[in-house]
C-alpha cells in the first residue's frame, strides 16, 4: 500500500505529524493561528483515532508545564502554540530543556504585540533560540509532517535528549493547502519506535528527583554546558536521522537547503514560508542574467555553522533577509551568520535586510532592490544595512491611516 | 478516563484508611527524612512529614518555587518518593501533566498499574494565593485526581518575608513595614482561599495544623478514599518570618487554633464542617503577643483598635460558623 496523498493546510499537517508519531499526550491551549492543530487533535483523541490523551489547559504557561511534566513522567508529548502564547509560557521552555525531556512543540509564527497583529514573523520563535530547545523551521506542508517525525527521533536520541520546536508560518503556511504525502503508520513506527525513557520517568518502583536545586555556579555551569554539548552532538545525530528518513520515505532534508546555489554569485539567505518567494525571486533574477541562489535556514538550533560557511564562502555578496527585528541591532539571523563568517576568510560582503514583519509582503521590486544592493556591495560600494524593506505604496497606505488618526508620517 | 471531581464511594475503603483515635496510631515510618536546609522549627515541614505518612512511598511531590524548593538540593533528596520541581505559577499544571502521563501510560500498557503514584503539589502561600491561583483553579475545574498541600506561612518566606495575599492584617513584613502612615504593617486582610477553592467544589478540602496530628492524619486518610482534587491548607508557623524562637512552633500552632484564628475544618464536595471547635476561645492577644511580626501592636503602646479588629473578625467568623 502506498503512502496517502492529501491536500492539507499547514496546521492539519502539524496535527498529522503528532498523530503519526503516536503521541501519548497533548496538553493544549488555543491561540490564532495555531488553533486548527489542537481542534484536530481534540477530535482524533475523542473519536479514538488517536490513543493519546488530550487536555485543554488554562494558559500556555500551564500547557508547557503539563507538557514538560508529562515528558518528565515518561510520556511522548506534543503541544503547539504561537506568538504571545509562546511568550506566556516562556519560563517553561528553559525548564523543559533543563529537564532534558524530549517533547516536540509546534510554533505557528505570528508577530508579537504591540501593535497586535495575527500574521507571521519570527520574533516569537527566535526569542526561544537560547532556551536549549532545538529548532526546525519549515517551508512546506510536507516538510511540517516530516520534520515533526524527525524531531521526535532527534529529541529522543540518547545523545540529544532535548526538546524540539518545529516552526511554521502563520497564515502563509498554517492556512495554505498543499498536497502532502502521509506515510503509513507501520512505516512511521519503523522510523520512530515506541519511546522508552531511560532517564526521565516518574514511577512507584523507581523514585527519582528531577529539576533539583543546584548550589553554586560550577554545578549550574556543568548542567548548562551539558545542554550545549547535546546540541552540538545533535548536528551529527541529525544527519543519521535525515539519512534514515530518506531511506524510508525518499525525501531528503538537510540542516540547510541550497536552492540554485551551484554557481550562484549572489545569495539570499531566508527561512520558512517566505523562502518560496525568495526562490521565485532567484529564478527571476536568473532570467535577468544574475547568477542568484538561495540558502534556506532550516535547522537553526543547533546552529549549522559548517554548512552555512561552506554554502556562503566564495560568493560575491550575500543578503540575509530576516523576517524579524531586534530593534537597536537589526536582523537576528544576520548577526549569527555574520559571526560564523567572521574570521573564516574570504571577505564576502554580507548585508542585512529586514522584510516580512507581521506578514508584510516582500514584493518583486523589493527583491530586485536587494539584488541591486548585492551588486553594489560586491563592487565595493557601501550599502544601507540593515535595510528596512518598505514600498512607496505601503508608505502611502500608512500615510492615509495616519491622516485619519490625525498624525503625520514619522521619519 | 478518570472521572471528574466525583467522590469515590466510601464503601471502597480499606481498614488502613479508617480514622485513627490517638497519636500512637500514627505510623513510625518516615517518608521525608531529616537533614534538609529548611529552617529549624518549620511548621509546614512538620505538617508535610505527617501527611507523607499517609501518602506513603509511591508519591511524587510536584514542587512550586518557595521555601520547600530547598528540600531537594542536588544530589540530595529527603523524599523516599519522587520529586519534580516546576515553577512558582505552574505546579498544579505540572501535576496535571504527571497524572495524565501516568494514566495514559498505564492505559496503553507502558507502565504497570502497581507503579502508579500519588501526585502531590507542594507550594507555599505566595505561590498558592497569588501567582498559581489560575493554574490551580484550572486543575480543580478539570477534576484532576491530585493532592495539593499548601504550607501557609503567611508571607513570601523564601525571599525574605514579603507580604503575600495570605499575610494577615496587622502583621509586619519587609514590604509592609510599620511607619507613621502604616501603623498596622499589613493593612489588607488575608485572602479567604478556602472559600475560593470551595466554590470550585473539589472532592476534598481541609485545613490542617502541625500541632493537631490526629486531625491532620484523619483528613489525609479520608481524602485518600476520594478521587479528584484533594486540597490542604496547612497553618505553617514560621520562626524566621514571624520572629519567634523555633522551639515555640508547636505552641503558636496550638494557640492559633485555641484563639480561633486558624479554624480546623473540611469541605467534602463543598459541604463545610469544623473538625475541632475550641470550647472557650482564648483572646487573640495570646497568639499575637510574642511574635515579632505583631510586636508593633503591643509596643511602645497598645494598638487597641487593631487588636480589637482582629478579635472582632475572629468572633464574627465563629458566629457565622455556628
Amino acid at each position: 500500500m502506498n503512502d496517502k496523498r492529501r491536500l492539507l493546510t499547514g496546521n492539519a499537517a502539524a496535527a498529522w505529524g503528532a498523530r503519526l508519531a503516536d503521541v501519548d499526550y497533548v496538553p493544549a491551549f488555543p491561540i490564532t493561528p495555531q488553533t486548527e492543530i489542537i481542534e484536530l487533535l481534540a477530535q482524533w483523541t475523542n473519536e479514538g483515532a488517536m490513543e493519546g490523551r488530550f487536555v485543554t489547559m488554562d494558559s500556555e504557561h500551564s500547557m508547557f508545564s503539563a507538557a514538560g511534566a508529562a515528558a518528565a513522567a515518561g510520556a511522548r508529548v506534543f503541544t503547539a502554540t504561537s506568538s504571545q502564547g509562546l511568550l506566556y509560557g516562556f519560563e517553561m521552555l528553559y525548564n523543559i530543556a533543563g529537564w532534558r525531556v524530549p517533547l516536540v512543540a509546534v510554533n505557528v509564527s505570528r508577530g508579537l504585540s504591540s501593535p497586535i497583529t495575527l500574521e507571521a514573523d519570527h520574533n516569537d520563535i527566535l526569542s526561544a533560540r537560547d532556551s536549549g530547545f532545538l529548532q526546525i523551521h519549515t517551508e512546506t506542508c510536507q516538510e511540517i509532517v516530516d520534520s515533526i517525525l524527525m524531531a521526535y527521533r532527534l529529541a529522543e536520541h540518547r545523545d540529544v535528549k532535548l526538546p524540539v520546536l518545529v516552526n511554521l508560518d502563520g497564515f502563509t503556511l498554517s492556512f495554505t493547502r498543499e498536497p502532502v504525502e502521509l506515510p503509513r503508520f507501520e512505516k512511521v513506527a519503523e522510523f520512530l519506535p515506541t519511546y522508552e525513557p531511560d532517564h526521565a520517568f516518574i514511577r512507584g518502583d523507581r523514585p527519582m528527583a528531577q529539576g533539583t536545586v543546584v548550589l553554586g555556579g560550577s554545578v549550574y555551569s556543568y548542567f548548562r554546558y551539558q545542554v550545549h554539548r547535546a546540541q552540538e552532538r545533535a548536528l551529527d545525530v541529525y544527519t543519521e536521522v535525515a539519512d534514515a528518513f530518506e531511506e524510508l520515505f525518499g525525501r531528503r532534508y538537510g540542516l540547510v537547503e541550497r536552492f540554485r546555489m551551484e554557481d550562484a554569485d549572489y545569495v539570499l539567505v531566508m527561512s520558512n514560508a517566505f523562502a518560496t518567494k525568495g526562490k521565485a525571486a532567484v529564478l527571476r533574477a536568473r532570467e535577468r542574467g544574475i547568477k542568484a541562489g538561495l540558502l534556506r535556514l532550516r535547522v537553526l538550533r543547533p546552529f549549522p555553522r559548517a554548512d552555512i560557511l561552506s554554502a556562503l564562502s566564495g560568493r560575491k555578496a550575500v543578503a540575509i533577509i530576516d523576517q524579524n527585528l531586534a530593534p537597536g541591532l537589526g536582523g537576528i539571523t544576520f548577526q549569527e551568520i555574520a559571526a560564523a563568517l567572521y574570521g573564516a576568510g574570504g571577505g564576502t560582503p554580507v548585508i542585512s535586510v529586514i522584510g516580512g514583519l507581521g506578514g508584510k509582503d516582500i514584493s518583486e521590486g523589493e527583491f530586485e532592490a536587494v539584488f541591486q544592493d548585492l551588486e553594489r556591495a560586491a563592487s565595493g560600494e557601501t550599502v544601507v544595512s540593515p535595510r528596512l524593506l518598505f514600498t512607496e505604496s505601503e508608505q502611502q497606505r500608512v500615510q492615509k491611516l495616519l491622516a485619519i488618526a490625525g498624525k503625520d508620517l514619522a521619519q | 478516563m478518570r472521572p471528574g471531581n466525583q467522590a469515590r464511594p466510601v464503601t471502597a475503603t480499606s481498614p488502613e484508611l479508617e480514622a485513627i483515635k490517638n497519636l500512637k496510631q500514627i505510623g513510625r515510618e518516615e517518608f521525608i527524612l531529616p537533614g534538609t536546609s529548611l529552617c529549624g522549627g518549620c511548621g509546614g515541614l512538620e505538617s508535610l512529614r505527617l501527611a507523607a505518612k499517609v501518602l506513603g512511598p509511591k508519591t511524587v511531590f510536584v514542587n512550586a518555587a518557595g521555601c520547600f524548593t530547598l528540600t531537594t538540593v542536588f544530589p540530595y533528596t529527603p523524599f523516599k518518593g519522587s520529586w519534580l520541581y516546576t515553577t512558582m505559577a505552574g505546579a498544579a499544571a505540572g501535576a496535571q501533566g504527571v497524572r495524565d502521563a501516568i494514566d495514559v501510560l498505564i492505559a496503553r500498557g507502558k507502565l504497570p498499574p502497581e507503579d502508579d503514584v500519588e501526585v502531590v503539589v507542594v507550594a507555599g502561600d505566595g505561590s498558592t494565593y497569588d501567582m498559581a491561583l489560575s493554574a490551580t483553579s484550572g486543575a480543580i475545574f478539570r477534576g484532576l485526581d491530585f493532592w495539593y498541600f499548601c504550607y501557609d506561612n503567611e508571607s513570601y518566606g523564601n525571599t525574605g518575608v514579603q507580604m503575600s495575599s495570605a499575610t494577615p492584617f496587622g502583621a509586619r513584613t519587609t514590604t509592609t513595614p510599620v511607619s507613621p502612615t502604616t501603623r498596622e504593617g499589613t493593612e489588607h486582610g488575608k485572602k479567604d482561599l478556602f472559600e475560593i477553592w470551595r466554590a470550585h467544589r473539589p472532592a476534598y478540602l481541609a485545613t490542617v495544623s502541625p500541632r493537631y496530628p490526629v486531625d491532620l492524619t484523619n483528613k489525609f486518610l479520608k481524602a485518600k478514599r476520594l478521587r479528584g482534587p484533594k486540597l490542604f491548607l496547612s497553618h505553617a508557623p514560621c520562626p524566621t518570618g514571624w520572629l519567634y524562637d523555633p522551639e515555640r512552633t508547636a505552641e503558636y500552632a496550638r494557640l492559633a487554633v485555641e484563639t480561633g484564628i486558624f479554624a480546623l475544618k473540611e469541605a467534602v464536595n463543598g459541604v463545610v464542617s469544623h473538625t475541632h471547635v475550641p470550647k472557650r476561645r482564648r483572646r487573640v492577644e495570646e497568639y499575637l503577643r510574642g511574635q515579632g511580626r505583631y510586636r508593633h501592636l503591643f509596643e511602645p503602646t497598645l494598638n487597641e483598635d487593631a487588636l480589637g479588629r482582629i478579635q472582632e473578625q475572629v468572633d464574627h467568623y465563629w458566629e457565622r460558623a455556628g
